[in-house]
Order: C-alpha cells, then sequence, then structure tokens
C-alpha cells in the first residue's frame, strides 16, 4: 500500500526537479516546483509526519511559491521570458560537477551498510515538533528570530536610494 | 504540559549583551540627528566592552539542553569575535561620512554578525552551529552591498550572497545526512555514533559537506573564487570587518567540530584537511604574487593565512589547537591593521586600493607607513613580529605531532612563506623607495588611527612577548589531553 503511494509521488517529484531546471520560461520552473513540494508533502505523510507534511504546505507550497511568483510577475512583467544564456561554457562544466555531487550522494544513500538511526513513532507530530522547539531546540529557536530581524535591516539597507554623490569606491 | 530546558542566562550573557546593544543602537538611531552619529560608536563600544568583560568572567558550563557550551575555546573565539567586532566598529565611521554612507545600521549589522561568530564557538549542537553560520554570513552579505551607489559593490553583495547561501545548503545537507545516520545533531553524541558506525560512506559524505560549508567562509581553496571579487567589491571597513570575523568564526568552528569533537576519528578526515590546507598554501600565495590591487592582494593573502591555520586542523594535536588560536588572534590584528591603513587613505574621492598609491607614503605620513610596514612583515611571517610566532607555532606543531604528512605541511609552509615574503614587501619597498602618489590623499581620523596604532602594539607585542597569548591558546589545546 505504502508503495503505491510513494513510488507515484516520488516519480512526481523527480519529475518536477527536472522541470525546474529543464524549463525555458521561469513561471513554468516555478510551478514544477510546486510540484515537487507538494509530492514531497506527501511523501512526509507516508512517513506518519503530518505536522510536517502541513508546514511543507503552507510554507514552501503556499508562502515560497507565490513569492516566486511575484518575483518573476514583477521582474518579467513585460516579455514573461527569462534571461538569456550567459555563461556557455560553465554549462558543461556544471553538469560534470553535478554527475559528481551525485555519485557522491547516491554512493552514500545506497552505500549505507550501517542501518538508519531510528526515530520515535510520534516524530514530526505537531505535539513533538512544538514540545521540542520550546524544550531541547529553544535557543536555536530563538536565534532564528534574530535572523528573522536582520532580514528585516538588510531589507531597508538594500531598498532605500543611493545616496546623492555616489561615486565612492571607483577605480 | 511542556517544562522548559533548565537555562542559565548568566552563560549566554556575552552574546545577549552583543544583541541587545545592536537593538538599543537600531532604535536610538531612529531618534538621532545625523551629525551626532557618534553616539552609537560610544553605544557600540561600551557594549562590546561589557560583553567581553562577561565573557572573560562568565562561568564555563552547558546550558540550553546542551546546545550552548562555554569553556576555553568557547571563551578564545568570543574574546576574539569581540575584539575584531569592535575594531569594525572603529574603522567605519570616517569612511562612512566620507562616502555618504553614514546609517546607523552599519554598526547594527557589524554587532549581530560578531555576535554570530560569538555563538559559532559557543555551539555545541550542528543545527546551532547552523544557524550561528547564518547569523554570522547574512550581516556580512549585506555589508559588502552597503556602497548602494557603486555598482561593484552590489555586484559583491549578489555574489556574496548566492555562493554564501549555496555554501549553507551544503553545510545542510551535511547536517541532514549526519543526522540520517547518527539520528542526533548533538556533537558529543555525533561523535560517538559516528565511531561505532566505523567507516560509513553517509557520515562521510556528511563531513565532507560540513567542510565544504565552512570552508567556503574561511575562503579555503577551491571555495576560495568569491573572495578577492567581494573584498574589491566591498566598502573599505566592511572588507576589513568581513576577512577576520569570518574567519574567526568558521575556524573556532573547525577546531570544535574536528579537533575537538571528533579527535578520536582523526584518519577519516586528516588526510582530507591536509591537502586542502597544502592547496590553499600553494594556490593563495602563487595567485597573490601577480596582484597589482591593495584589496586583491589582501584576499589572496587571507587566503594563503587560511591554508597555514588548516595545518593546525588537519594536525589536530594539542599544541596545534593551540597554534590556530594564536595564529587567528595575530591574523585578526594583522590583516585588521593592514585594512585600517588603507581606510585611511583616500585616491581621487575613491578607495585607494591600488598597491601604488602607497608609493612614497614614508615621505608623508612616517608613522603610518611604519605601521604598515609592520604588518607587511608580519604577513609575510618574519620575526620580530606576531606573523613569525604564529607561523612557527603551526609548523612546530606539525613537524612535531603530524608524522611524515606533518612534514610535508611544515614544509609546503615554509616555502610558501618565502615565496609570500616578494608580495608583501614589496608593498613596504614601494612606500619607502617610490615617489609620492598624486592624487592621494590621507585622512587622520582619531578611531583609524588608534585602530592602526592598537593592531600594530599587538602584532608587535606577541612577535617579542607572546607568553601572554600561547599560555591562554594553551588552555584550548588542553580541552584536548
Amino acid at each position: 500500500m505504502e508503495w503505491a503511494v510513494f513510488v507515484p509521488t516520488a516519480a512526481l517529484a523527480l519529475a518536477g526537479g527536472v522541470g525546474v531546471i529543464a524549463a525555458r520560461q521561469p513561471v513554468h520552473s516555478a510551478l514544477a516546483l510546486l510540484m515537487v513540494l507538494a509530492s514531497l508533502a506527501v511523501s512526509y505523510l507516508l512517513l506518519a509526519a503530518q505536522f510536517i507534511a502541513v508546514l511543507q504546505v503552507i510554507i514552501y507550497a503556499g508562502a515560497i511559491v507565490v513569492l516566486f511568483l511575484f518575483v518573476i510577475m514583477l521582474l518579467h512583467a513585460r516579455s514573461g521570458e527569462g534571461p538569456r544564456e550567459k555563461l556557455p561554457r560553465q554549462r558543461a562544466e556544471a553538469y560534470v560537477f553535478a554527475a559528481l555531487y551525485l555519485g557522491v550522494l547516491l554512493a552514500a544513500a545506497l552505500g549505507a551498510a550501517a542501518p538508519l538511526a531510528s526515530i520515535a513513532a510520534e516524530f514530526g507530530t505537531a505535539q513533538q515538533v512544538g514540545e521540542s522547539l520550546f524544550t531541547t531546540y529553544l535557543l536555536p529557536f530563538e536565534l532564528a528570530s534574530v535572523i528573522l530581524l536582520v532580514g528585516i535591516v538588510a531589507a531597508t539597507v538594500l531598498g532605500r536610494r543611493p545616496p546623492e554623490h555616489a561615486g565612492r569606491g571607483k577605480g | 504540559m511542556i517544562t522548559p530546558p533548565a537555562f542559565d542566562l548568566t552563560l549566554v550573557a556575552p552574546e545577549l549583551i552583543v544583541f541587545g546593544t545592536a537593538l538599543v543602537v537600531l532604535m536610538v538611531d531612529l531618534w538621532l540627528a545625523a551629525e551626532r552619529r557618534g553616539v552609537l560608536i560610544a553605544v557600540s563600544l561600551l557594549g562590546l566592552a561589557w560583553a567581553a568583560w562577561m565573557a572573560a568572567v562568565a562561568p564555563d558550563g552547558v546550558s540550553f539542553a546542551g546546545m550552548y557550551v562555554r569553556d576555553a575555546l568557547a571563551r578564545a573565539g568570543q574574546l576574539l569575535a569581540l575584539g575584531v567586532t569592535a575594531a569594525g566598529v572603529l574603522v567605519a565611521p570616517e569612511y562612512l561620512r566620507r562616502g555618504g554612507l553614514d546609517r546607523g545600521e552599519y554598526y547594527v549589522l557589524v554587532l549581530v554578525a560578531g555576535a554570530g561568530a560569538m555563538l559559532m564557538a559557543a555551539s555545541r549542537d550542528l543545527l546551532m552551529l547552523f544557524l550561528s553560520l547564518e547569523v554570522l554570513s547574512i550581516p556580512l552579505y549585506i555589508l559588502a552591498a552597503t556602497a548602494r551607489g557603486n555598482p561593484r559593490s552590489q555586484e559583491a553583495g549578489m555574489k556574496y550572497f548566492l555562493l554564501g547561501a549555496f555554501a549553507s545548503a551544503f553545510f545542510l545537507y551535511g547536517v541532514a545526512l549526519l543526522y540520517g545516520v547518527t539520528g542526533t545533531t548533538r556533537l558529543p553524541d555525533l561523535a560517538t555514533a559516528v565511531a561505532r558506525l566505523g567507516s560509513s560512506a553517509p557520515a562521510a559524505a556528511g563531513l565532507g559537506l560540513l567542510v565544504i560549508g565552512l570552508g567556503f567562509k574561511a575562503a579555503m581553496v577551491p571555495f576560495h573564487t568569491w573572495a578577492p571579487d567581494v573584498y574589491e567589491g566591498a566598502p573599505f571597513p566592511a572588507a576589513a570587518f568581513m576577512s577576520v570575523v569570518a574567519k574567526v568564526g568558521a575556524f573556532v568552528a573547525l577546531l570544535r567540530l574536528f579537533p575537538l569533537t571528533l579527535g578520536a576519528l582523526a584518519d577519516q578526515w586528516r588526510l582530507l584537511l591536509g591537502v586542502l590546507s597544502a592547496v590553499t598554501m600553494i594556490v593563495g600565495n602563487l595567485a597573490a604574487l601577480t596582484q597589482t590591487g591593495y584589496k586583491r592582494l589582501l584576499a589572496y593573502s587571507s587566503i594563503a593565512h587560511t591554508g597555514y591555520m588548516m595545518v593546525g586542523i588537519a594536525i589536530g594535536t594539542p599544541a596545534a589547537v593551540a597554534a590556530v588560536i594564536t595564529y587567528l588572534a595575530v591574523y585578526a590584528a594583522m590583516t585588521t591593521g593592514a585594512f585600517a591603513v588603507a581606510i585611511a587613505l583616500e585616491r581621487g574621492g575613491g578607495e585607494a586600493d591600488r598597491i601604488e598609491d602607497y608609493s612614497g607614503l614614508a615621505g608623508r605620513a612616517p608613522l603610518l607607513a611604519l605601521a604598515t610596514a609592520v604588518f607587511m612583515v608580519s604577513l609575510a611571517g618574519l620575526p620580530p613580529t606576531g606573523g613569525f610566532v604564529a607561523k612557527l607555532g603551526v609548523f612546530a606543531a606539525a613537524v612535531e605531532g603530524g608524522g611524515p604528512g606533518g612534514l610535508a605541511l611544515a614544509l609546503i609552509g615554509v616555502l610558501t612563506s618565502v615565496i609570500s615574503v616578494y608580495y608583501y614587501l614589496r608593498v613596504a619597498y614601494v612606500m619607502y623607495a617610490g615617489e609620492a602618489a598624486g592624487m592621494v590623499r590621507i585622512h587622520a581620523s582619531p578611531l583609524v588611527n588608534a585602530v592602526v596604532l592598537l593592531t600594530a602594539l599587538v602584532v608587535v607585542q606577541i612577535g617579542i612577548l607572546p607568553a601572554a597569548v600561547t599560555a591562554f591558546a594553551q588552555q584550548v589545546g588542553g580541552l584536548l589531553r
């Protein structure tokens, strides 16, 4: 039963992943990404991690993909097309390095002679996530708020108008 | 009902104070008239001094459910981070005013990045380490891009951000792989779990990915290509700060992760780190030979010094760990100083970022030139400066505890140091032998002068009487025993 659900969702996730990088139009890439994220949410459900699956849908499939779509809409409002290929030579190199990296990861995943570490049955439920967030992971949780604050400060720094006499640092 | 973990706020007091100072600076800036921005610098320095005092006196211990640890390494990393953050605050104001970039947020970002480096030193969990790395990195991406009117600064910020995000993803993937096979992210548990696994492909791949993530921050070859471009495009004070604070954060994390946590498994990672350090020393020094820009020279110099510090990490004996801490302190002082001198100069309304801009400096500003000469001699690793003591410590530890591999690393280190004498002393040579460069103006800012003076004193002090620093560094090495 699990396999009947897992195999199609895994195939969809893979197809989506290829779609993200192969699509010619950025909008199609974003939609392919949505497919990846939704399929992953299903596989989280299969692992009985309901809460993580819900978060996946709300945060990634919802907020982040919508953000992507907004950016694409604002940047390519007129043409609806992506930028031209600017680094043709690096494409070949990218294939080589990506293949190498895939090899390393596959070797790591398939060569796992040792069994994976086991986890508790309630892993990924709302209660368990909430509890560990406010006990074990209290300090990292608070630290994440600092990162959000820095993001806001960064937006105000980068979003303001450049100063009038803006010639510094050239040449 | 959730019971929160036992936590001790005095333990995290140094970081709390720095974050608090950043918030105060952010709020005060809203009501401050532009010409009274000196208040922000005073507030920042007071906060940093208070945090340094707390870091020196706060007790050792583990807290926050084992996420946070305070020991000799954490204390060394925190004091170093606080020192370079104070220097980062001090070198900025005059330059920012000249360029019309003066904004309170600059100091907020510097303070937060400093706190990130402090937390990296105190992280006892991979997740905590990752978040601290981000707290350190994100402000640095923004600092690189603060010169909003200058396209090269924008490019530097963008490049640093994209490549940095990529490196962070590698780090996170490594954490995920390690968690997958061990079921923990806590460093001590990780060490026992990895040791129990023996040779495991996922664990090895995970550790390799962690090295990529941290190696990017430390500008380790082959993850160094961003450094020259980012340093070149970033405003001088930002480049000065990022070149040292990122190094402090990355190296205390590497020390914590490899010799201190996985010391028993040294044969699994020693070869990898040793080869990386050899390549970094060779590439950094050879590439620095042909540079004509001062910033690019310092960028390749920082890559080369990463290689020297990596030797100590790869060897991983107590003496080597202590040598890396000493090296970090010397590196922070001499690199900050070398950048601070450049901040005091200006060519035609822009940055004095060519080596020829320093031509004839000795005749016009003898003290500034003398300080630069001290920094260059120290960067080259010649006595009687701190750079010599630092290199001697690392190479001696490599010969002593590294076997044939350590001997090879020390040999490569000495040979590349000899090469480096040429490009460092070329700067000193043009200062004393060249004709005065036209268009270059000298701005005598008391804050920048203070940084130049202090760093020069530290470099000479460690060179002549290293005992104070090395004794402190030996406490860190003592963690291994």
